[in-house]
Formats: structure tokens, sequence, C-alpha cells
């Protein structure tokens, strides 16, 4: 795995070649999980999830609340220890998660927090890059709390991608922030992505979210994998574009969600 | 501004009206229920009213010399012990006992508590025993500290310094185990060590923590003080007013007083000056 991966990063690193070529080998994943089962007490959470991630993919998750999608997601990021259950589940080396809170340390400045665990002896000129990239450049010496909830989350943002992952886990990363301000983010996101070339797991209860940002969809139902969706590139892009609704109610429905009475 | 700026100014631009001195600052007033800004000096304000009403009732004749000696008395008091240099004596060394007390007092106490609290071997093996000595008083233990140690210097810093090191882990390691996991497991998603753990999560998140701890421990380090130099000692603020005690000596005793009172009033707001400078980062009431 560690050998396909210097690929990836040669790639990535590299923005002449065109990193779909990754894609069309079949047999290398970024993630795989097999048979994943989670519970707490007696009732399942998980019931045998199967998943594979290409290298680069961006995989969005839904599902309604409560069916186990932060449960998957903490799994992968090996976040926990003291669940019950069994599975096979193989991530890359780099991981980085971000969570639906921004998850600053409030008595670290906001660059102290991008370079949080970086060992590097660039740390922090590589963490300016990354918050210039975010557009925040100019406040690295700030408090997060000086910060308003969208900057906070653009600077959660910098910090898991300064670190160069192989696979990015966002838990509702945005859905805390209003619409306009997740509109700008989704843009934000995707040029991220598009520039680091993440394996992505995005875990959100937006339709139109998942939609719009994913090469593929997967929905979770009753502790497994119940419906999988690829996304045209250009149904994910334009709103209008034909097939783009029809994905949409398809979605909701697998959701359990009366189309008729939601759509507008 | 010249009168030439002033005519040129209104000849170029007539219907613009110069900034007024003093622009317009209309807002609603919304109830505010923190304390408000904070002003400087403003702690001085408790004391200095303290002080008046001893001095109005001194002047007055409310308050007999032989209860309480005047403020004016004990300030010439103060003013001969220092001409003859023994306030400064005392106090030096009442002050190098109080420092050596704090220091080992709040060396032990953090590094108790960070065992304490990042383990579950030493939170087993370590709070037990510190919650007995919290149920002792410290006065309870100089019988004994004197059967081991004898009257000499090491008893009296040892005395202070268990007086010290309980305030500090008790509130260090309260604040450790508070820590919110979620900031543990963002520690972990971003791969830090150990080491980098306990340096960029744990000593901050348990920082205010141990700066109350202090202020509880510098005050206790000065109670402890007089304890252990009125019992036994022949040095000392404490020993000074004990033996003002045997000649009768009102005005000496209530200096004593004033000076521990000073010293702990001065000492705490050493420590908050640090704390506020060290947590510049909290949003909180005290602003
Ligand atoms: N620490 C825990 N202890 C007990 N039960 C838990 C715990 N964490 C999650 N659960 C339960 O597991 C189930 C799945 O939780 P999970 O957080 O994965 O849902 P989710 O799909 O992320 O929901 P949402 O969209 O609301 O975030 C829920 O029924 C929840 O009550
Ligand atoms: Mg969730």
């Amino acid at each position: 795995m560690a050998a396909h991966f210097g690929g990836l990063t040669a790639v990535g690193s590299s923005p002449g070649t065109t990193p779909r070529t990754l894609r069309e080998a079949p047999t290398v994943s970024a993630v795989s999980v097999r048979g994943l089962i989670r519970g707490f007490g007696p009732k399942g959470v998980l019931n045998g999830v199967d998943l594979d991630i290409a290298p680069g993919e961006f995989v969005a998750l839904l599902g309604p609340s409560g069916c186990g999608k932060s449960t998957l997601l903490r799994a992968l990021a090996g976040l926990d220890h003291d669940v019950k259950g069994s599975g096979v589940i193989s991530v890359p080396d780099r991981v980085s998660v971000v969570f639906q809170d921004s998850r600053l340390l409030p008595w670290d400045s906001v660059l102290g927090n991008v370079t949080l665990g970086l060992r590097d002896h660039d740390a922090d000129a590589k963490a300016r890059k990354a918050l210039a990239e975010v557009g925040l450049a100019g406040r690295e010496k700030a408090w997060p709390h000086e910060l308003s909830g969208g900057e906070q989350q653009r600077v959660a943002l910098a910090r898991s991608l300064v670190r160069e992952p192989q696979l990015l886990l966002a838990d509702e990363p945005f859905g805390a922030l209003d619409a306009l301000t997740r509109i700008k983010m989704h843009g934000l996101l995707r040029d991220l992505v598009a520039a680091h070339r993440p394996a992505v797991l995005l875990v959100t209860h937006d339709v139109d979210e998942a939609i719009a940002l994913a090469d593929r969809i997967v929905v979770l139902d009753s502790g497994r994998v119940a419906t999988v969706r690829k996304v045209a590139p250009e149904i994910g892009t334009a709103v209008d574009a034909a097939g783009h609704e029809a994905l949409r109610r398809n979605l909701l429905t697998a959701l359990g969600v009366d189309v008729a009475a939601s759509s507008h | 501004m010249s009168a030439a700026t002033a005519v040129r100014r209104t000849a170029v631009a007539p219907h613009q009206d110069p900034a007024p001195a003093h622009p317009k600052d209309v807002r609603p007033t919304g109830r505010r229920l923190g304390p408000g800004r904070r002003r400087r000096l403003a702690w001085l304000l408790g004391p200095s009213a303290l002080l008046l009403l001893w001095t109005v009732a001194s002047a007055t004749g409310l308050l007999d010399p032989r209860i309480l000696s005047e403020p004016w008395t004990v300030v010439a008091t103060a003013g001969e012990l220092i001409a003859d240099g023994r306030l400064q004596e005392n106090l030096a060394i009442s002050a190098q006992r109080a420092g050596l007390g704090l220091f080992f007092g709040i060396v032990v106490g953090a590094v108790l508590a960070l065992l304490s609290g990042l383990s579950r071997a030493g939170e087993a093996l370590i709070d037990g025993p510190v919650q007995i000595k919290r149920a002792i008083p410290g006065l309870a233990l100089i019988p004994l500290l004197i059967l081991w140690f004898g009257i000499d210097e090491t008893m009296k810093v040892l005395t202070i310094t268990l007086g010290v090191f309980v305030p500090i882990y008790l509130q260090t390691h309260a604040a450790l185990r508070g820590i919110d996991l979620r900031y543990v497991e963002l520690a972990q998603t971003v791969g830090l060590s150990r080491a980098g753990f306990i340096r960029r999560v744990v000593l901050p998140g348990a920082l205010p923590g141990f700066f109350l701890g202090l202020r509880f421990a510098v005050t206790g380090a000065w109670v402890s003080l007089v304890v252990v130099e009125q019992i036994n000692s022949t040095s000392g603020i404490g020993y000074m007013m004990e033996l003002a005690r045997t000649y009768g000596q009102t005005n000496i005793i209530v200096l004593g007083l004033a000076v521990y009172g000073i010293l702990g009033l001065l000492s705490d707001g050493i420590v908050r000056f640090i704390e506020r400078k060290a947590l510049s980062w909290q949003r909180t009431l005290a602003g």
C-alpha cells in the first residue's frame, strides 16, 4: 500500500499529470472495509458494512440521523477503542479528520492549531501556506475565539490538509454553518481536494451537498450500505443538468423521505 | 488647523461637513449581565476602605488604642523598626521560608497532579494519600514534624510545603481531568506524541486549575508561616509579634498583622497578574 501512495503523492505534487489514471486500477483502494460490525450495548449500530474508496475518490455518506454514519467514520479514524465490534478496516498511513465542530485548541493561536502534531522542520511555513489556501493569510496570530464560525472551520480544513492526507474523513464539517457560507465552503473544499487529491469520506445529511461534492454517494440504512450512486461530473456542478433532479429524488427515496411532499 | 486650510476646504467641497470633533455614537443600551470592563487599581478600593474605616474609628476615639493601635502609631513603629533593621531582617527570613515552602509545594503538587491525572496507576497510588493529608489539619502535624526534624528551618519549610501542595494538587488534577475528551481525540487524529499531547493539550488545559490552586497556595503559605513562626521560632515576623505579645506591645503586633496582610494581598495580586497574562486566550466573566 505504501508504494502505491508514493505514486499518489507524486501525482498530487506535479500538477501536469492527470490523476484520473489512478482510478482505473480497481484492485487498489485507499479505504477498504469488510464486514464491519459495531454496537453500543445489545443493539448493533453497524451490521456488516462493506465499503471501498479509491485513491483520490470523493465519497459522500448519507443516512438518516442515528443510523451510524459517525460510528463508521470514527471506526475509520481509529477513535472507537471502547466500542465493541468486529470486521476488517484498512486505511492509509496519513488520515486527517475534520469534525463538525472546528475543534481548535482555545489556548493555541490559529497557527499553533494548524501545526499541531506536525513534525517537519518547516511546519510553520507549511501552515502559513495552508492558511493562505483557505483564505486566512494574516490571521496566524489570532486566538480561535476571535474568528467567525466559518473561519474557524476553515482553520480546521487547513489543519487537516497541511499534513497532506491520503484520506480525509469529514463528519458534517459544514453542519453548523449558514447556507451561504456552506456554499462557499463547498467551492473551497472542491478546490482543495482537486489540488491535494486525498480520498475523501464526507458524512452529511444534505443530499444536495453530497451531489455537489461527491464522485459517489453511499446511503447507510439499518447498519448496512443500502444504496450506492455514482455522480456524473456534469451533474455535480450544475443543478439544472439532466439527471440531477432524478438523482436527488432517488437519494431522498433511499433515505425514506416522501419525495412528492418535499420537492419544490 | 489654520484658517487657510479651513477656508480652502470649504471652497473645494462646500457641501461636505468637516469631521465633527465628537463623532456621534448612538446605540441601544442592552442589559449587560457581566461585571463590565475592568479598571486599573480597582482592587485597591476594598483594602483602602478598610484602612479609612480604621483611621476614622481611631481618630474619633471610637477605637481604644489599647485594643487596636492607631494607624499612625503603627506607621511610626514601622519607621522605628526599619531604622534599627529589625523589620527587614525578620521580613527577609519570613519571606525566604514562605518562598521555599511555596516553591517545593508547587513542584510537588503539580508533579503529583500530572502523575495521578495521566495514569490510572498514578491515581490509584497518589490520590488516596493526598485526600488523607487534606483531611489532617496542618497544625496537627507540627508536633510530629518537630519530633522528626527538630525546630530548625527544615521543619518550617516542610510545614509550609505540606500546606501548599494540597490545593495545587487538587485544582490542577481536577482541571486536568476536566479537559474535554474532544481535544484528546483531536490530539490522536493529528498524531501527537505522548510528550506533545502533554505539552500542547494537557498542560495548557490544566493551567486555569493550576492558577486557582496557586492562589489558594500563596495565601496558605503565609498562614502556615504564621503558625510555624509563632509556635517555635527565634526569628521572622511571627516571632517578632510573639515577642511583642510578652511585652504587651500592641503596636508591633498590629504592625505584624499589617505586614502579613500586605504580603498576602501583594502576592495574590502578582499571581492574578501572571494568571491574566498566561490565560489571555480565555474569554471569561473576569475579562
Ligand atoms: N458513545 C455512545 N454510547 C452509546 N450509544 C451511542 C454512542 N455513540 C453513538 N451511539 C448510538 O449509536 C447510534 C448511531 O450513532 P451515530 O452517531 O453513528 O449516528 P449518525 O448516523 O452519525 O447520526 P447523526 O446524523 O444524527 O449524526 C445512535 O443510535 C446512537 O444513539
Ligand atoms: Mg453523526
